[in-house]
């Protein structure tokens, strides 16, 4: 648990002095998910104690976003200005989003398909 | 009201508050058969914020307690790595067809909500905002710390996106006539992310591993790809 924590928490800080140093504006918690995830790669296991503690942090995750979320109350101002066109594109992307890649799949299966006849 | 403005600055206070209300959300959200509308994390966060407005405590007070939850959002982006390399297998089968899924996937949200943002006149740091629209919340409050926008407001568009993209789906599989379990995952993780994910789990384990794969390369790939879009298009 200790140990797993320490796993998740140090490839976050080496994600963090990462962007840091080259002065990007990537995540850094996102560099360290890449980096844990090249380390799993590499020794080819993952480690009882990480595995726990990720699997009990992923199961939580929809809390952990709350109080994030409730940063919305300072927003009411932009919201009651723009609410229609927010969920206009928020519908509209979505919808091409979803029917972009459904449709590249679709030919890229069929592609296969026709190969192996 | 003097003991309650001592009481309000209890950090405990809003962790109790927001764990409890977060559990008669899940609760609720059972009750109500999971509908993505009723998502417990936006049934959460209206109720707290109702009660933050009825009792006059600001969103820094409620954060001297919201933060200690706030900050296990990054060690729990690290964590999506293990999924990931659970899917390994598939994602070395099936390279080519994932990646190109998730790339232009992620362009495309993003690409196509900061134009209809700019055409509809919204200015840069709403841009910034919506551009993570599709990316799971952790990653794109993350990115919108990072480039500028509103990290909160992300995380609420986000959510909205994802009830959305719950419901754009089986329209656009019935429209492409798509019956692959392993492409509707995929492409309810593309663009509805964890909410999409979930959804996906409805139609089988596959399809949902699909999605789950979907929601953590797209997420990945966004981050790294948001900060080279953003001077492309001046913002």
């Amino acid at each position: 648990m200790v140990q797993g924590f320490l796993i998740l928490l140090f490839c976050q800080l080496l994600g963090e002095c990462l962007v840091t140093l080259l002065s990007v504006s990537i995540p850094g918690s996102v560099v360290g998910m890449m980096l844990l995830l090249v380390g799993l790669i590499v020794i080819k296991k993952v480690p009882d104690g990480l595995r726990s503690t990720s699997e009990g942090l992923l199961k939580i995750l929809p809390l952990l976003l709350v109080p994030a979320g409730v940063g919305l109350m300072r927003y009411f101002g932009v919201l009651s200005a723009y609410w229609y066109q927010l969920l206009i594109i928020l519908f509209v992307s979505t919808l091409v989003t979803m029917f972009v890649v459904a449709t590249l799949l679709r030919l890229m299966s069929k592609e296969k398909h026709e190969e192996g006849h | 009201m003097v003991l309650w403005s001592h009481f309000q600055t209890l950090p405990v206070l809003w962790l109790v508050v927001t764990l409890a209300v977060f559990l008669v959300a899940s609760w609720f959200n059972v009750r109500m058969g999971k509908t993505p509308f009723l998502h417990p994390v936006l049934v959460s966060l209206t109720i707290i914020i109702l009660v933050l407005l009825a009792t006059e405590t600001d969103y820094d007070t409620y954060m001297l307690g919201g933060q200690y939850i706030h900050l296990l959002l990054g060690p729990a982006v690290v964590a999506l790595a293990i999924p990931l390399y659970d899917n390994l297998a598939t994602v070395k089968r099936l390279l080519v067809p994932l990646l190109v899924g998730c790339v232009s996937g992620a362009i495309v949200a993003s690409v196509s909500a900061i134009m209809l943002g700019m055409w509809f006149g919204l200015n840069d740091q709403l841009l910034l905002t919506l551009a993570p629209k599709s990316v799971t919340s952790p990653i794109a409050i993350a990115i919108a710390e990072k480039v500028g926008g509103f990290p909160s407001l992300a995380a609420g568009l986000v959510l909205i996106t994802g009830a959305m993209g719950c419901v754009i789906a089986p329209a656009v599989y019935k429209l492409l006539k798509i019956e692959d379990e392993s492409v509707k995952g995929f492409v309810l993780g593309v663009g509805a992310h964890a909410m999409g994910t979930a959804f996906a789990f409805e139609y089988g384990m596959v399809a949902g591993a699909f999605g789950g794969l979907a929601m953590g390369m797209t997420g990945a790939f966004t981050a790294f790809f948001l900060p080279v879009l953003i001077p492309i298009i001046g913002l």
